[in-house]
């Protein structure tokens, strides 16, 4: 078993839901990322989904991009992404990693050197924005050879025929996005979140999370109620633009907003169960 | 690979890209899962109008009537007496209303949007020329258009932002990254995914996801069809070789496309080379790049080590973009088209000619095109003909070139 899937079995035995957070790797610098992942894991996080940065991310809104160009400012890149990786693995060999970003650094590096590498340094699995089902024919199979999870994005717009192709292809979770819009928006509509959740859930058997505007404790709690993961990412990202200058500030920021989420996805759970 | 490389001549018709959107390894669908959906739309939408009598009979229509075509070729017999080679011949795209080739295209998606009952129109651009091309038809068709801008561009075109105003249009000018062309397709790509619903995308040049380039070439071709017929009327036979400027690759496909199974005619794609391809700036993806996968597509890309995209350099804002058209990187690897590269300097100097021997001001890209032709036209016998696009006038580059020689206006 993956990772991932150990992750997701063991949640289900004590009846609880994953908090995914996302971080962009080298944000605002190289030496914040691994202590803040240990941090978080710390907080409650059960998977962790670190962005690679990428000069274009068209799918992303102002505050991952910002991010991204705060990464990049100090030459961050899917290698050194992947050497944070390795370092903290050293004292987590248990969390899994998921590297979340765009095609063309993993172009660049090799899809072979890629998933070497990946394998190597203990990532678990990989989320391509910019690589749909119908171009992944010469990665994926890489990727499930050397035992690294694909995780496939759904959409509000995605068919049931697309839901089963992803269900089919994906390994470790199927990722729905909330919303037609990039990452970071506002206008989340969870009745509607849920009842596409519950479809999806019709067609597929792997865990299913739910991110993209996820801002708050309340909404984390709502949204585990229904899905199986629950994934942060500008919430936080926006912490680290805010205390750029104390690490320390911005790490406990984002200590806390774990901490409520987890809390109320805890309890949500419980009163169901 | 299909394509015979050293004959230069493709085996069987040409009948690229695949129904998947692939020109060989090049084009494809990279984007976001939300836009998987819009995009299938437009697909098979595009695929049902573009056989449709009614779509043709309007578009050869506003073609006609609004852009003004079919555009002439000239025969620059006092250029071409100057450089005492081959006959140079200018597709005059520059006469089409709005200064430039881009309308050729916005008038077709356009005509797509309204079948399509889309009643909000979003664009992408550099130096502005396709933001006024845009702004323009959705004004005459009354449909609402915003226009994505670098906010270095929207600086350094501030008349065509005003022109683009004028037209109703609003202008949004993008911070981040680099702020300027290929930010602004970002930005697009964001408000197409938040808006889906009721938006059309009407990209610029022969780039995005598929069916993009494929539709915008389609929309261009017209250039290339009228040329053919007007070259053999007026010559009786076929230019030896074509010259186009190449940013995203519009123009160039448009005129290269309806000759890519004559392989008698040579193919020359011209990129901007900035301060000199040694220098590192400059917009020369194929001259200089390597394959990558930007903006939905997989193509030539200028990208650092680490497979992030760099910025680019050219005197032209309409060159300055760091991919090209899916179809270019293909008919550079089958050797059936050859792109070569014109630095600022040259194409200034090329300006300068065609502007004091034909009376003629042409675009900035237009005049990397020409300066590429008096090269190639100085090594070929006056019984040859090269056929140039002349893609844009220069009215737009007037500051530009003024502030470079150190004029004020
Ligand atoms: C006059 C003119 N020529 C050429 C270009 C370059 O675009 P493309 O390579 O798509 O023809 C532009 C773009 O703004 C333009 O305005």
């Amino acid at each position: 078993m993956s990772r991932i899937q150990n992750t997701f079995a063991a949640l289900r035995e004590s009846g609880r839901k994953a908090l995914i957070p996302f971080l962009t790797a080298g944000d605002p610098t190289a030496e914040f990322t691994v202590p803040c992942m240990h941090a978080m894991v710390a907080a409650g996080a059960d998977i962790i989904e670190l962005g690679i940065p990428f000069s274009d991310p068209m799918a992303d809104g102002p505050v991952i991009q910002r991010a991204s160009e705060r990464a990049l400012a100090h030459k961050m890149s899917l290698r050194k992404t992947l050497a944070l990786v390795e370092a903290f693995r050293r004292t987590d060999t248990v969390t899994p990693v998921v590297l979340m970003g765009y095609l063309n650094p993993i172009e660049s590096l090799g899809y072979r050197t890629f998933v070497e590498r990946a394998r190597e340094v203990g990532v678990d699995g990989a989320l391509t924005v910019d690589l749909p089902p119908e171009e992944s024919g010469e990665l994926l199979p890489l990727m499930l050879e050397a035992g690294l999870d694909p995780i496939f994005l759904l959409a509000p717009n995605s068919g049931p025929e697309r839901v089963q192709e992803m269900s089919d292809l994906g390994r470790g979770y199927l990722y729905y996005v909330s919303l037609k819009g990039v990452t970071g928006a506002s206008n989340l509509d969870l009745d509607d979140v849920e009842r596409r959740i519950r479809a999806i859930k019709e067609i597929s058997s792997l865990p299913v999370g739910v991110g993209f505007g996820v801002k708050n404790a309340e909404m984390a709690g709502t949204i585990a109620r229904f899905a199986d993961a629950v994934v942060v990412g500008s919430a936080l990202v926006s912490q680290i633009e805010a205390f750029q200058d104390s690490p320390d500030q911005a790490q406990a920021q984002i200590v806390d907003i774990l901490r409520a989420m987890r809390e109320a996805m805890d309890a949500s759970a419980a009163r169901d169960a | 690979m299909t394509l015979i490389k050293d004959s230069g001549r493709v085996s069987g018709p040409y009948n690229l890209p695949d129904e998947r959107g692939h020109f060989g390894p090049y084009g494809g669908i990279f984007v976001a899962e939300t836009l998987m959906e819009p995009l299938t739309e437009l697909r098979a939408a595009y695929e049902r109008y573009r056989t449709d009598p009614d779509f043709i009979a309007e578009l050869d229509h506003d073609l006609k009537h609004y852009v003004g075509r079919p555009s002439p070729v000239y025969h620059a017999a006092r250029l071409s007496r100057e450089v005492g080679g081959a006959q140079i011949y200018l597709k005059r795209e520059d006469l089409n209303h709005t200064g430039a080739h881009k309308v050729n295209n916005t008038v077709g998606q356009a005509l797509l949007a309204r079948r399509m009952n889309k009643p909000r129109i979003i664009a992408e651009t550099g130096a502005g020329q396709h933001g006024v091309a845009t702004a323009t038809v959705a004004a005459r068709l009354g449909l609402k258009c915003i226009v994505y801008m670098g906010a270095v561009d929207v600086e350094r075109q501030s008349l065509n932002v005003y022109r683009m105003k004028l037209l109703g249009a609003e202008v949004v000018p993008v911070e981040s990254g680099s702020r300027t062309l290929k930010d602004a397709l970002n930005e697009a790509l964001r408000d197409w995914v938040t808006h889906v619903d009721d938006t059309f995308y009407i990209i610029g040049t022969v780039a995005g996801p598929h069916p993009y380039p494929a539709m915008v070439r389609d929309f261009q071709s017209v250039i290339g069809r009228e040329a053919k017929q007007q070259m053999r009327e007026l010559t009786g036979r076929l230019p030896d070789a074509l010259v186009a400027c190449v940013g995203g690759g519009s123009n160039a496909i448009g005129l290269f496309h309806p000759f890519i199974d004559d392989g008698e005619v040579a193919m020359y794609g011209v990129e901007a080379a900035g301060d000199g391809i040694e220098t590192g700036r400059h917009s020369a993806p194929l001259s200089a790049g390597r394959p990558g996968v930007l903006h939905g597509n997989r193509t030539y890309l200028m990208e650092d080590e680490d497979g992030e995209i760099i910025e680019t350099h050219s005197i032209s804002a309409g060159l300055d973009y760091p991919g090209v058209g899916p179809e270019h990187a293909w008919l550079k690897d089958s050797g059936r088209a050859t792109y070569v590269g014109i630095t600022d300097a040259q194409a200034m100097e090329g300006f300068h000619t065609l502007t004091l021997t034909e009376g003629i001001i042409p675009a900035l890209e237009s005049s990397h095109a020409v300066a590429y032709a008096i090269q190639l036209a100085a090594t070929m016998r006056p019984d040859q003909q090269i056929l140039v696009n002349l893609s844009g006038r220069g009215d737009k580059d007037i500051n530009t070139i003024a502030t470079r020689e150190g004029i004020r206006l």
